[in-house]
């Protein structure tokens, strides 16, 4: 196996391009070298993409936040104007694995492993943000949520490595929060996960929003019946019943070790009220 | 031996004080050596490849691409294995669990090995061994293994220990039964009755050292094995029946072990890794994955236990009936028959009758955990007594003392009862504050009791006493939870000198005589028998020295507070010697002291715990939250209170995962997929409350301090209690374990429909 | 197949090995460096006993691979203790019977150290939470949040 550990982007996307074999990007490692572990990947070549400069940090520009691919969660957790524009985004990524993995571990890292149970993507979709692509023509920009395509796939090309996420600047008056649930208290896959993230009004009405659910389909699911079960409202217990049902009626689950369909059903429109609770009182409401 | 083993009352000085360990700077610095950690020159990787299939004939092996890659210098196969097991079933069922025969019983069975020089270069080697398989039909569970369907799993099987013989192969290996009186007479005297049929989950024990070691085989004959294990000497003699080795030409060397709880009291790896070596010539190393211990080492029976109980309106029990149906893998064990004996032996019954079933089916070998198969008998049993004393409309707890056993009680399983701990623990319970602790909405409280019999067996014990008055202990039983100090404690309050004087070790197989394993909380208990005889032995010598020093007869010198006395006024006022000084004459007096012991420790004192548990639980989601435990449990007498105390919260943890979280999920096909600490759900910190406890000491009669073991029955109560919590908090009887949240919505939403 | 050099140091000491690009920090501290310390307990994360420092973050060190060590600073159980003086968290493990069997306890001294280094007096949740990723077995978790209790106490200097 080779490892490279490149300086910059340019010549990290030129090894991923010209890669013959199996080829993988390495930032925080927290799921690749668990897979070479298991033998499920033996790669030819890995790509170490913490030496780019920039990569590790976190910017706060006019129009929101730019997080780069090499980026740990932990740092993200103690970033203190991120986790107050998007504390439901850092939750969600301060939710995946130990301490031990916070340390490593990035939300694009999460994102690109495609799994359908991943902590931060929900969160992320919930928030419109979009990943930076770069590639061997250039640069190219996507919704979070069209990354992933199908359980471990992903829409990343030959030599494309996603450089960074991006956060819009928060409207005053918005909120977002992250829920999972998992059997235990810490060092679980989600069994089903919710993401909301909206803007209120003057009047505490609920003005625009955005639900994402995590671990009940193939990819992540944005549910636009589930937004607009609450818009329009102050989240009374009709409208956060409705936003439940929808919620429960978009899933697509399946039975595993982890959780079985009706849990999973029955669970997502609980979280989703849960975490819509938060939110609407993180945007101010009452 | 003529030891006489029976309780004195005593005032103690050491025993019951709470010293530090002798190994915990070691541990705390990263020095200790656990199996994992040795090294030998020249010493070669092993790897073994398992079987994908649950069940499958092995038609045919190639290894000839493995063994001829570079760097490669042994493939073993069961053809290097040959049986030389002479009839011995037992034995013969080891052998074939540790290297496949003619069939692949179980998704992770062990089918070839190698040894290469690095680990990158045996892994190649596995992928190079061409498997032949016919896959056969599996079956995976308790229930449909017994079943007419169900593909039979040892072609030969007809069911032991009924009359006549069956005509028919089974899966059910083996058929027990205990009890007394007339259950059916008694079902007829009942008020109330309840019936119901529960289910627990296979469960691992989860220690987080993976089995490892290191074999070196010589030409002349002569093998070490370094390995992790409870059981040096079981381990030694297993190996050398399975490899055709003098067992005096083995030496095994205990490292320190990370965890065993049963699961290192059998043989899974080490006689491949003796066989690699062999074949090699060279040292072998062989580190288990964390994968591979899920899928091929030993977890705890699945099961499924019907259980009927009867009793009066004034809450007399009048019969108590069940029937457990035990799984042990595809090899026969005595998993159901000890759920048989432990179902009822908290209570005392006029009419009771157990009956296990040993049932074969295609998963992993089962192997002993913490008080192998009691747990889940008691949360049949403790479940259906919860809920019979809710018909009855009575406490719990008093329910519990009126029917509790006491001395002269006969156990269900057999024997009658000396003094024993279940009222005491029960009315402990009854007193303590947790029981007024205050519950809030959606919460429940829970309790339950629990029983093991504790184990004594082979032991033998070497003191040495240095030229400088310190003093070795090396005994035969592996120290899995602080026991190196206790052993010290016990030789310093037998020889009247400072802890800090003694130091505990644990000898080498060729250094002691035979000691069975640590396992059925045997450690200290027989142990400390066998130190104390060594010291008695010890202090004998010590007096012969004194009185050659002072040239008076044997019987006049006294041993007192680590001296040796005259007490006849005739001496007048020779000055007392103390151990360091007749040490340090050692040289002119008759060469070195030392005390040596060998014995069979009988008489391990039962032992019975009363658990209470508060919990939450979700309703929306189903998930449980434990905020309250309390352990009371009976110590016979605590040697070191702090290390009891942790045998009886670890105890509870592991409990609390099992009710929980744990279990091990097959998918159709036969394969586990959840081979891992992510999806086999043991407790992380930031799930459990503080557990409190409380030691009662009710001497064991048969031990010179009074003690019982004290390792294995904190793990009998939790599933039981946590049960009951559940119920209590949530309405609804759970009767399945793990109590897992999608289990406890289901039937949360089951009720409301 | 040429191994990857790598220049690192290790408890303040400098240190350099060649490693295969597949190995993980944890098999070239363990197989190569002799700091057998950090244990394996799973290799993929779950159960923290493999702990170590890089860089001021605490990782499982058998999630890193050897060759990301190039420059980095590690700290190891193995210099944990300054010299013949234990760390206050190294002796109230032990005065507290914070360990039976001891196999995860460095990766538990590793993690109290870094977490109480964060949070000089953490709440006993956070202590809970800040430890969920190492897994013990023997303990019940009882005696560590103890131990890690009072020697945050005795560093605050109460």
């Amino acid at each position: 196996m080779q490892y490279e550990r490149p300086n910059t982007m340019k010549d990290a996307v030129g090894l991923m391009a010209k890669a013959k074999g199996k080829a993988f990007v390495l930032a925080g490692g927290s799921d690749l070298l668990v897979r070479m572990k298991s033998g499920f990947v033996e790669p030819d070549l890995v790509v170490d993409i913490k030496s780019i400069k920039g990569l590790d940090e976190i910017k706060k520009t006019d129009k929101g936040f730019t997080v780069g691919a090499s980026v740990p969660c932990a740092a993200m957790g103690e970033s203190k104007a991120l986790a107050k524009a998007w504390p439901g985004v850092v939750e969600a990524a301060n939710l995946i694995g130990s301490k031990q993995i916070q340390g490593r571990c990035t939300i694009i890292g999460n994102l690109c492993n495609a799994s359908p149970a991943a902590d931060s993507v929900p969160a992320l979709a919930a928030a419109g943000a979009k990943a930076v692509i770069a590639g061997p023509s250039g640069k190219r920009t996507v919704s979070v949520e069209k990354v992933v395509t199908a359980p471990g796939k992903t829409l990343l090309g030959k030599g494309e490595i996603i450089e960074a996420i991006k956060l819009e600047k928060r409207p005053s008056k918005s909120g977002d929060a992250y829920l999972r649930f998992i059997p235990r208290t810490e060092m679980d896959i989600a069994v089903v996960s919710a993401g909301v993230s909206l803007t209120l009004d003057g009047k505490g009405i609920v003005k625009s929003a955005r639900v994402a659910l995590g671990a009940v389909a193939p990819t992540v699911l944005l549910v636009k019946k589930a937004a607009n079960a609450i818009i329009g409202t102050k989240l009374e217990d009709a409208a956060l019943e409705k936003l439940a049902e929808a919620c429960s009626a978009a899933c697509q689950p399946i039975n595993d070790k982890r959780g079985t369909i009706d849990f999973r059903k029955k669970v997502s429109g609980v979280l989703a009220k849960r975490a819509a609770r938060i939110a609407y009182e993180r945007a101010g409401g009452k | 031996m003529g030891f006489d083993a029976n309780y004195e009352s005593r005032k103690f000085n050491s025993v019951g004080t709470r010293p530090l360990r002798p190994d915990g700077v070691d541990k705390v610095t990263g020095r200790a050596r656990y199996g994992a950690d040795f090294n030998m020159p020249g010493q070669l990787v092993g790897m073994i490849l398992r079987s994908p299939h649950a069940h499958a004939k092995i038609k045919k092996i190639d290894a000839s691409k493995a063994e001829k890659l570079k760097g490669v210098k042994a493939v073993v196969t069961a053809a290097d294995m040959p049986d030389l097991t002479d009839g011995d079933g037992e034995l013969y069922d080891i052998l074939d669990n540790c290297m496949a025969r003619e069939k692949a019983k179980y998704d992770g069975h062990a089918v070839a090995a190698v040894a290469a020089i690095d680990a990158r270069t045996a892994k190649e080697a596995l992928k190079l061994i061409r498997i032949d398989y016919k896959v056969l039909p599996h079956v995976t569970d308790v229930d449909e293994a017994v079943g007419p369907k169900a593909p039979l799993i040892q072609e030969n099987m007809f069911t032991g220990g009924v009359e006549p013989k069956p005509e028919k192969a089974s899966n059910i290996a083996n058929r027990t039964e205990y009890g007394h009186g007339d259950v059916e007479k008694g079902f007829e005297e009942a008020d109330f009755v309840v019936e119901r049929t529960y289910k627990t989950e296979q469960t691992h024990q989860g220690y987080i050292e993976p089995h490892a070691c290191v074999a070196s085989v010589n030409s002349d004959g002569t093998a070490e094995l370094w390995v992790c294990t409870q059981g040096h000497f079981v381990y030694r003699q297993n190996c050398a029946d399975l490899l055709g080795m003098d067992v005096s030409k083995l030496r095994v060397t205990s490292s320190e072990i990370g965890g065993g709880f049963g699961g290192k009291t059998h043989v899974w790896s080490e006689p491949v890794a003796l066989a690699l070596s062999r074949k090699a010539g060279r040292p072998v190393k062989l580190v288990m994955s964390r994968e591979e211990v899920f899928r091929a080492s030993g977890p705890a029976s699945a099961t499924s236990i019907d259980v009927k109980i009867g009793a009066k309106k004034d809450g007399t029990i009048t019969a108590a009936h069940a029937e457990l149906r035990y799984s042990c893998g595809p090899y026969t064990g005595m998993w159901a028959e000890l759920g048989a004996m432990t179902s009822f032996a908290c209570y005392d019954f006029k009419n009771v009758k157990s009956v296990g079933y040993e049932v074969l089916v295609n998963r992993p070998k089962t192997a002993a955990y913490r008080a192998p198969s009691a747990p889940m008998a008691a949360f049949a049993v403790e479940s259906a007594i919860d809920e019979l004393v809710a018909k009855i409309g009575m406490d719990s707890v008093k329910f519990r003392i009126k029917n509790a056993a006491k001395e002269g009680s006969k156990a269900s399983y057999g024997p009658v009862y000396g003094p024993i701990g279940i009222g005491p623990t029960l009315e402990a319970v009854e007193q303590h504050p947790h029981m007024k602790a205050t519950l809030g909405k959606n919460q429940g409280r829970g309790m339950a009791c629990g029983f093991w019999f504790n184990f004594g067996g082979q032991t033998c014990s070497d003191l040495n006493i240095g030229a400088d008055g310190t003093v070795t202990i090396a005994v035969g039983t592996i120290d899995v939870g602080g026991s190196r100090a206790s052993l010290s404690l016990v030789a310093a309050e037998e020889l009247g000198i400072p802890y800090e004087q003694v130091k505990a070790v644990v000898a080498d197989t060729s250094t002691l005589g035979y000691n069975d394993m640590t396992d059925g909380s045997r450690g200290t208990f027989s142990s400390s028998i066998a130190t104390i005889s060594a010291a008695r032995n010890a202090i004998k010598v010590l007096r012969e020295r004194a009185a050659k020093t002072w040239d008076i007869p044997l019987e006049d010198v006294f041993w007192e507070d680590g001296h040796a006395v005259t007490k006849d006024k005739k001496y007048g006022n020779l000055p007392k010697l103390s151990l360091k000084e007749i040490a340090a004459a050692a040289g002119n007096t008759g060469g070195p002291i030392a005390g040596h012991s060998e014995l069979v420790a009988d008489g391990a004192g039962v032992s019975f715990a009363t658990h209470i548990c508060d919990v939450e639980v979700d309703p929306e989601t189903g998930a449980t939250r434990v905020l309250r435990y309390t352990v009371v449990q009976d110590a016979g007498k605590a040697v070191h209170p702090t290390y009891v105390e942790g045998q009886y919260q670890g105890g509870a943890a592991q409990g609390i995962g099992w009710a929980l979280n744990e279990e091990y999920i097959y998918g159709e096909d036969g394969r586990l997929q959840n081979p891992g600490f992510l999806d086999y759900r043991i407790p992380v910190c930031s799930d459990l409350p503080m557990i409190d406890t409380q030691i009662l000491e009710i001497p064991n009669p048969n031990h010179p301090y009074g003690v019982r073991g004290v390792g294995e029955t904190s793990i009998v109560p939790p599933l039981a209690a946590i049960a009951n919590a559940v119920s209590n908090a949530a309405g609804v009887r759970m009767t399945h374990i793990p109590m897992s949240p999608p289990r406890i919505l289901a039937a949360l939403d089951a009720e409301t429909e | 197949m040429s191994g990857i050099p790598v220049s690192t140091t290790i408890n303040g000491d400098d240190v350099e090995f060649l490693c295969q690009g597949q190995e993980t920090l944890l098999d070239v501290l363990r197989d190569r460096l002799g700091l057998t310390g950090a244990k394996e307990g799973c290799g993929t994360g779950d159960c923290g006993a493999c702990s170590v420092i890089v860089d001021d973050r605490l990782v499982c060190s058998c999630l890193v691979l050897g060759a990301e060590a190039q420059g980095s600073d590690i700290q190891t159980i193995e210099g944990m203790a300054n010299g013949e003086e234990l760390h206050p968290l190294q002796r109230k493990f032990i005065e507290h019977a914070a360990l039976q069997c001891g196999v995860c306890t460095p990766g538990f001294l590793i993690a109290s150290k870094d977490l109480l280094e964060r949070n000089p007096n953490p709440t006993e949740e956070e202590i809970r939470f800040g430890l969920a990723g190492n897994l013990c077995r023997c303990t019940g978790y009882d005696k560590i949040v103890r131990a890690v209790q009072d020697a945050a106490r005795e560093m605050r200097g109460e």
